[in-house]
């Protein structure tokens, strides 16, 4: 642990994101306490400061309601992390259960699970979200749930590929000439050889989701007002450039910064835990 | 059979099945969601008449299976049903608006090759020293913001602050011409009109850019990190060993064996530009299938979001397949099996 | 007798992190014109990259810190530029790799690979005369049907098939200097065997020298006019085959000789224990020089 910590150390980049993916986090967790307009995150209106230039009271100006910019984002991140959080947390295991199966066990159990997986798969990211957010209310859970379900089959695939490989080695077969059971193998002696993978995979993955889900809401087509979130920040204030460019030029730039934070941790952690790419 | 043909022919069946599979998903979800589509479609103030007559038409009272039996039926006529947003058959639709977001998405395809790839080999030839340092990171960079947000800060930078570039649309309305290809950098130039050919190029290159940047800068990298790899094989060292050139040594040598592995994830980044067109077409104001889709999205409008998704994985097929094809062109050992000699 | 190769006193180091780590500590060997000789030692003692410094190619490294002379031929390249050193390879010296699968490029054809190789020497030379020469080289290494060979790719060549190819590759320009960075460890022994005859067969036609690297003690005794024995970058003895095999002097080359010669793998006999005595001296037999 701490060896790789050094070697993250060592690595200025990584460094750098893994500085910005804490100062991130932390501002989310701590976001009550530390924005200046803990209230903005809500059907505030504030019409004296309305659509106000960055100033030193609005360190990022005020929105067309007179809300501080600055605190919307931060509680925007607090959403993003929560939505990559859920979608993770429930698309990983069930990716990587699929995957462990097909992998490892074979036979019609590995077809029928691939094709499937390559159904999901076939279609670009963006546009089955969309398609699936178009005929679903417009709300966060449900955004929730039409990102997890696009993006488990990413990590059946990427389990997959690694049990299968690992099928044929010493070890797989020294348990099973022991007697060990399927689920023992594939979950005790497989999995942990896919952790890196897994785990290099779900940091980049944080940056990604926050991307998609940005992407959704932007259109419209995920959460809704007055909850803050980057992508409708950005389109709200797209209709008033290039006058209010703060509108959608700060929010544009908080999406750019997490992302680029949890891409630069993610390729950090790549090389450290020594996984291809 | 020759391999290549085989592999067309089994590309294409597995292509046939998850096109199915997409639809069937789709067409699932539409209908499984609460609420009810045709009340939704006619808004709030539609009487029950006209909702029970939409509701007769979309045979929404029959079972699923017969209601995609429907469907298919009327594809296999051609036939994707009428649209609650224009009026017209989505068929119409599509053939109006599909040029658009096409054209925009191979310009953007285009820049991705044709930039990223050359500054993936750079980076790679000049591997650890200052050029390799900035390239990477502008790359991370690029592929760190979604196209939406990289559309405002170019429409921000080019088109207003610095007037260089339009703000919208495909091309100035004074310029009549006439739909042939519905290409407009085609068809300007079919029409012999310079001046419109060049509205029209001025009209794309803000939102292709947009569109491409974080495809350049995946293309970037993964280049790049086929290219390290290569060059630590014995074969690139064999051509150092007979005093190749490096020039030569990374544009030939290093390059196509790194380019097999990557054709792959760039027919990945072709096709998810299809899905950030999305984005794109809604900051630049551009009249393609994707803007189409999202007020049909919005609208609820059943029929155009079916055909609009099954235009869009369909493309993403042809894509797939063209991109196979290539790699099986490129890569002697997937296209021949056979021994020689002993 | 002049010397095709004189290095004198080369010392390689590479600089980490924590400093400089020596690799080699004060190296000499020379070859004569015509000559057959064996650099031999175990994975690490530094033998590849004095051949790597040979050809120029560690000069490339920035982290690699060379000093002492080099001579080829009589010009002393360790002075050289890069592009000038670079002239010399795939002309004047060239090497042939452990293996030969591996080290042909998988998505060009031999033909393609070996029409580049000869344009080395003749930059303008066409196509076709190209590909003629090419046949014919091959022809002389005993492969069947050089044509369709040329229009095949290396994955479909047996590991011995490319072998020769490579071989004839290697000889195509008549080098001066060849290196033969352990040949044939990764065929078939019978394979290997075939080769090397084959190879000691051309060079002694084309009178060109050879600087082998091996670990394999049979295949050096086989084929090399004189050995330097090396350990961790230095030479501890240096003479002529029949001398070393038959009256080894140093410590080190003894517990090389007299260790039980591993079945599997490359040959090289494991030295069961390191003893102090491996840091003696150099011992020099005398032999034509």
């Amino acid at each position: 642990m701490i060896r790789s910590l050094r070697i993250l150390a060592a690595n200025p980049m990584s460094l750098f994101g893994l500085i910005l993916v804490v100062i991130i986090v932390l501002a989310a967790v701590l976001a009550p306490w530390i924005t200046p307009y803990p209230t903005h995150n809500g059907a505030v209106v504030d019409f004296a400061f309305a659509n106000d230039a960055p100033s030193a009271r609005n360190w990022m100006g005020t929105d067309l309601v007179g809300r501080d910019i600055l605190s919307r984002i931060i509680y925007a991140y607090q959403i993003s992390l929560v939505l990559g959080i859920v979608v993770l947390s429930i698309s990983v295991p069930l990716g990587a259960v699929v995957g462990l199966f097909a992998g490892y066990a074979g036979g019609w159990v590995e077809s029928v699970l691939m094709r499937l997986t390559d159904v999901f798969l076939s279609v670009p990211p963006l546009v089955l979200a969309i398609a699936m957010m178009g005929v679903l209310e417009p709300t966060l859970i449900n955004a929730m749930l039409a990102v997890t379900v696009m993006w488990w089959p990413w990590y059946a695939r990427l389990v997959y590929n690694i049990a299968r490989s690992e099928r044929e080695e010493g070890y797989v077969l020294a348990a099973e000439v022991i007697g060990a059971s399927t689920t023992h193998i594939a979950f005790r002696e497989i999995l942990p050889n896919c952790l890196p993978a897994i785990i290099t995979k779900m940091t980049l993955d944080m940056g990604f989701v926050i991307i998609i889900a940005s992407s959704l809401s932007f259109l419209g087509l995920g959460v809704q007002p007055p909850t803050p979130d980057l992508g409708s920040m950005v389109a709200e204030g797209a209709r008033y450039l290039p006058d209010s460019w703060w509108l959608s030029v700060f929010p544009g730039l908080a999406i750019l910064l997490a992302v680029f934070g949890f891409n630069l941790l993610g390729d950090g952690l790549r090389e450290i835990l020594g996984v291809d790419e | 059979m020759s391999p290549l043909l085989r592999l067309l022919v089994r590309r294409l069946g597995i292509s046939l099945i998850v096109l199915i599979g997409v639809s069937i998903l789709i067409f699932c979800i539409a209908r499984v969601i609460p609420g009810d589509p045709a009340r939704i479609a006619l808004g709030p103030n539609a009487t029950v008449e006209q909702i029970a007559t939409l509701r007769a038409a979309l045979h929404l009272d029959e079972s699923i299976i017969a209601q995609y039996g429907y469907f298919i039926a009327d594809l296999g006529r051609g036939d994707l049903g009428m649209s609650l947003y224009t009026n017209r058959p989505v068929t119409l639709d599509i053939a109006e608006f599909l040029p658009a977001t096409l054209e925009l998405v191979f310009f953007a395809g285009v820049l991705m090759v044709v930039i990223g790839l050359p500054i993936g080999i750079l980076s790679a030839r000049y591997r650890g020293r200052w050029p390799d340092h900035i390239i990477r990171i502008l790359s991370l960079v690029s592929v760190s913001a979604p196209s939406f947000v990289w559309a405002v800060i170019l429409m921000l930078l080019f088109a207003f602050y610095l007037p260089i570039f339009p703000i919208a649309g495909r091309i100035k309305d004074i310029y009549e011409i006439d739909r042939v290809t519905g290409f407009l950098l085609i068809d300007t130039l079919i029409a012999g009109n310079g001046a419109a050919f060049w509205d029209a190029l001025r009209h794309i290159i803000l939102p292709a850019i947009a569109l491409a940047l974080s495809g350049i800068g995946q293309a970037a990298r993964l280049t790049r990190a086929n290219m390290v790899e290569t060059y630590a094989k014995p074969y690139i060292e064999m051509a150092q060993a007979y005093g190749f050139f490096p020039s030569r040594i990374a544009r030939v040598y290093a390059f196509k064996p790194s380019l097999i592995p990557s054709l792959t994830i760039i027919g990945l980044d072709f096709a998810a530009m299809l899905g950030n067109a999305f984005l794109v077409e809604a900051v630049f104001a551009w009249p393609g299938l994707s803007r189409y889709g999202v007020a049909v999205i919005l609208r609820k409008d059943l029929n155009a979001i079916m055909g609009t998704v099954l235009i869009i994985a369909l493309t993403f097929v042809v894509v797939n397949i063209i991109v196979d094809l290539l790699i099986a062109i490129l890569d002697p050992r997937i296209r021949l099996s056979q021994r020689v000699g002993a | 007798m002049s010397r095709i190769l004189d290095i004198v006193d080369l010392k390689l180091g590479f600089k980490g992190y924590a400093g400089l780590t020596e690799v080699l500590h004060g190296m000499s060997l020379h070859i004569n014109a015509g000559e057959r000789v064996a650099l031999v030692g175990e994975s690490g003692s530094g033998k590849s990259v004095t051949a790597r410094i040979i050809l120029g190619l560690l000069q490339e490294t920035r982290t690699a810190r060379i000093a002492g002379k080099v001579s080829f031929d009589g010009h002393d390249i360790s002075t050289m530029s890069g592009s000038q050193r670079a002239a010399l390879r795939g002309t004047e010296m060239s090497m042939i790799f452990q293996d030969p699968t591996s080290a042909l490029n998988p998505v060009f054809t031999i033909g393609r690979q070996f029409t580049e190789v000869l344009r080395r020497r003749v930059p303008g030379m066409s196509n076709e005369t190209a590909t003629a020469k090419a046949a014919q080289l091959l022809a002389d290494v005993s492969i069947p049907d050089p044509s369709r060979v040329l229009q095949s790719y290396a994955f479909q060549l047996s590991g011995g098939m490319n072998q020769r190819v490579m071989i004839a590759m290697a000889l195509s320009n008549r080098p001066k200097l060849l290196l033969a960075d352990e040949p044939g460890t990764a065929l078939d022994v019978t394979v290997q065997a075939q080769t090397l005859t084959l190879m000691r067969d051309l060079v002694t036609d084309h009178g060109t020298s050879v600087l082998l690297i091996s670990h394999n003690l049979g295949v050096v005794r086989e084929f090399a006019d004189r050995i330097y024995v090396v350990y961790r970058g230095r030479i501890v003895e240096s003479g002529p085959t029949k001398s070393i095999f038959g009256k080894p002097g140093h410590a080190y080359t003894r517990a090389l000789l007299s260790a039980v010669p591993r079945i599997t793998g490359a040959g090289l006999p494991e030295v069961p224990e390191i003893s102090d005595d491996f840091l003696a001296p150099m011992v020099t037999h005398e032999a034509v020089s």
